[in-house]
């Protein structure tokens, strides 16, 4: 490896622990009760994100779904701040008035939303208004698996062609849609679809870092140079599955829960009237498969992106990374934990 | 009667629905897991699964409904109706009015609609008022129970389409589902009497359009529904300290309205205050003045209603929706500056 491809993997290895660091404070205040509503983190997607992210500047813009931060720390947005506003700090990115779902930054050109797909139409505003500024910006939207069944998704992806926007669309593929396995909802497949726009897709390990940074190189400037959109699709883990508490995920993980939950369905297969007996067993089936499925999807360290690309690093210094990256998102947790217990 | 939560009251008029009437489907992203009794009991021929795809799905709903099933189609939060609003809109709700009354849509549009627990405004509308305003829609807003399971029957039952709108502080199912089952220590404000109560066995339909007088009254009448008439039986409670009756009225569908009974009401206490988790503006609040004007009714009126987007820190939201204390604030200030009927 080259000295300057060392930097790079290691610039990007800090900016991967920024992220998974970022994530489990989410969690830690998530799960004191600090954090309100839903939760849906993006740990199994830091690959992916600073691949991308790796390759913008202040030119460039990003619409996010709800599973942003990690964007926005590979951004370079203040981490304080984010974490501030996930408590609902007036201090906050925005005030605390947007929480974890809406995180939006208009000095970053960086917007997230709760619906999913709506970060497709959302880019290419950002891509029409960055090509008629004229210096080269480019827009990225980050999606989904799921989302390719939205509408609007479809809708974007068409207009960036026919408009030759410079977006990057990036599927961040999961296999799962919530809590339904995206293979089953998707005709055609993923790839064929969103390699059906007449735009260059480019197929990618999401857990490995250095690929998605080249690919997302190409993409971006591609972009810049005014060639036209490009889609990325990355496929990556979702451990934490949808969101924190996610049902199949409890399910499979505390015994309790199961056995809590088998007992109901126990009595639906026997109750008159119903379906055939057949039909019932299917179902029940049906559920344990995909909890089954979530299982088996859940640890598989192998497949963790940050260990791939510490493996490709000496190992002093991908510690060095890792604490440093730690002790930053320590502060800023710090921080944000005596303001949260300081305003209680 | 036997007693059981709001989410199973739904669960089980839906079961009953599905016993008796085989044209009923239940269509939805992740309902095999959210619906899952009905899933194992009926099977996959009737709970499918949908893709997140609200539009098609909403349109696919409407068309099966035209060609005689009887869908439940779930949304999941009421939010993403605007996402598939076309079909409802432009769809669902001109086709009565473009046959002349000869083809209806038997369409139940579920979705959960509410807020109180920290997802800020782009999951925590209410949106009745958005909806109630479109002709052809039915929209109701169960706050019991016995009103979810007897409502959702009278939806199914009913020509249709309707907009069936579950309030999650009062789902049990539904704050377990957004991971409050997951961590301990988090409290929202769940009206116990809305989350728990009594249900006939079976269910006892509930026809759409009629009001419910929840508590008696002749110094006020605060008019409300979901969420906020627990929180205004609260208040009347308060209010009731202090030598006031106020009588409460859950309306329980928004449309049709119960006008007959809003009327009643306001003739007889000539003090009207609407507690309306909706947005001020074009909506429920305001259409409860304009039918007190339009027949001639001569009382004091006040709103409490969410003002704004909803802001997801827990102290800000907490002041935006309607609460006891703006309740009371409001009461108050009716009773200063209307003092006619009292004493």
């Amino acid at each position: 490896m080259s000295s300057t491809g060392t930097e790079q993997l290691q610039a990007l290895y800090l900016q991967m622990c920024r992220i998974r660091w970022t994530e489990q404070a989410l969690a830690l205040l998530w799960r004191r009760g600090l954090a309100s509503g839903e939760m849906h983190l993006g740990i199994g997607e830091e690959a992916v994100v600073a691949g991308v992210v790796g390759n913008l500047d202040d030119r460039d813009a990003m619409a996010l779904d709800y599973r942003s931060t990690p964007a926005l720390v590979a951004r370079g947005v203040d981490l304080t701040s984010i974490l501030l506003e996930v408590v609902g700090s007036p201090s906050g990115l925005c005030g605390g008035r947007g929480g974890h779902m809406h995180l939006m930054s208009r000095e970053h050109l960086v917007a997230a939303s709760g619906v999913v797909g709506a970060p497709g139409p959302l880019a290419c505003g950002f891509g029409l208004a960055a090509r008629t500024k004229g210096k080269g910006g480019v827009a990225v939207a980050f999606f989904g698996d799921g989302a390719v069944n939205e509408g609007m998704l479809m809708e974007a992806l068409n207009l960036a062609a026919a408009w030759r926007l410079p977006v990057v669309f990036v599927c961040k593929d999961n296999r799962w849609a919530v809590t339904t396995r995206s293979s089953e909802l998707t005709g055609g497949g993923l790839r064929r679809r969103l390699g059906a726009f007449g735009m260059p897709l480019d197929r990618v390990d999401g857990r490995d870092v250095e690929s998605v940074a080249a690919a997302a190189a190409r993409a971006v400037a591609r972009g810049r140079a005014g060639r036209g959109p490009t889609v990325l699709l990355a496929s990556c883990p979702r451990p934490e599955g949808h969101f924190l508490g996610d049902p199949l995920v409890r399910l499979t993980s505390a015994v309790g829960e199961l056995a809590a939950e088998v007992r109901p369905l126990v009595a639906e297969l026997v109750v008159r009237p119903g379906a055939p007996l057949a039909q019932r067993l299917s179902a029940v089936k049906g559920i344990g498969g995909k909890a089954a499925a979530v299982a088996v999807h859940a640890p598989a360290r192998t497949s963790d992106p940050l260990r791939r690309a510490a493996r490709r690093l000496p190992e002093a210094t991908s510690r060095e990374l890792a604490v440093v990256a730690r002790r930053e998102v320590e502060t800023a947790l710090g921080r944000v934990l005596g303001e949260a217990v300081s305003r209680a | 009667m036997p007693e059981t939560s709001f989410s199973e009251a739904v669960d089980r008029a839906l079961a009953l629905a599905m016993t008796r009437d085989p044209r009923v489907v239940v269509l939805g992203e992740d309902v095999r897991l959210q619906r899952r009794g009905a899933f194992v009991r009926f099977g996959a021929s009737r709970v499918l699964d949908a893709p997140i795809s609200e539009s098609a799905l909403l349109g696919t709903a409407l068309g099966a409904a035209m060609a005689g099933l009887r869908p439940v189609v779930e949304i999941y939060f009421v939010d993403f109706i605007g996402v598939a609003l076309d079909q409802l809109l432009n769809h669902a709700a001109k086709l009565e009015a473009f046959t002349g009354g000869r083809w209806q849509a038997p369409l139940v549009v579920r979705a959960a609609c509410g807020g109180g627990y920290g997802d800020a405004g782009q999951h925590q509308q209410s949106l009745w008022g958005l909806l109630a305003g479109v002709p052809g829609l039915s929209v109701v807003v169960p706050s019991t129970p016995a009103d979810a399971a007897g409502l959702l029957l009278a939806a199914i039952d009913g020509p249709g389409p309707v907009v069936f709108l579950e309030h999650k502080l009062l789902s049990q199912q539904w704050l377990d589902y957004l991971g409050g089952a997951s961590r301990e220590g988090v409290q929202f404000d769940v009206p116990a009497a809305g989350a728990r109560g009594e249900v006939g066995e079976p269910p006892v339909p509930v026809p759409l359009g009629v009001a419910a007088l929840r508590r008696q009254g002749g110094d006020l009448a605060l008019v409300s529904l979901g969420v906020g008439v627990h929180r205004c039986l609260e208040a009347a409670e308060l209010l009731e300290d202090e030598g006031v009756w106020a009588a409460v009225l859950d309306l329980r569908s928004v449309a049709p309205l119960d006008v007959q009974a809003i009327v009643e009401l306001g003739r007889r206490t000539g003090r009207v205050l609407v507690v309306d988790e909706d947005y001020t503006r074009g909506g429920l609040s305001g259409e409860v003045a304009a039918v007190l004007a339009e027949h001639g009714v001569r009382s004091a009126y006040a709103r409490v209603t969410t003002e704004e987007t909803i802001p997801y820190a827990r102290a800000l939201e907490d002041a935006v929706l309607p609460n006891v204390e703006r309740i009371m604030a409001a009461a108050h200030a009716l009773l200063v500056n209307a003092p006619g009927k009292r004493g």
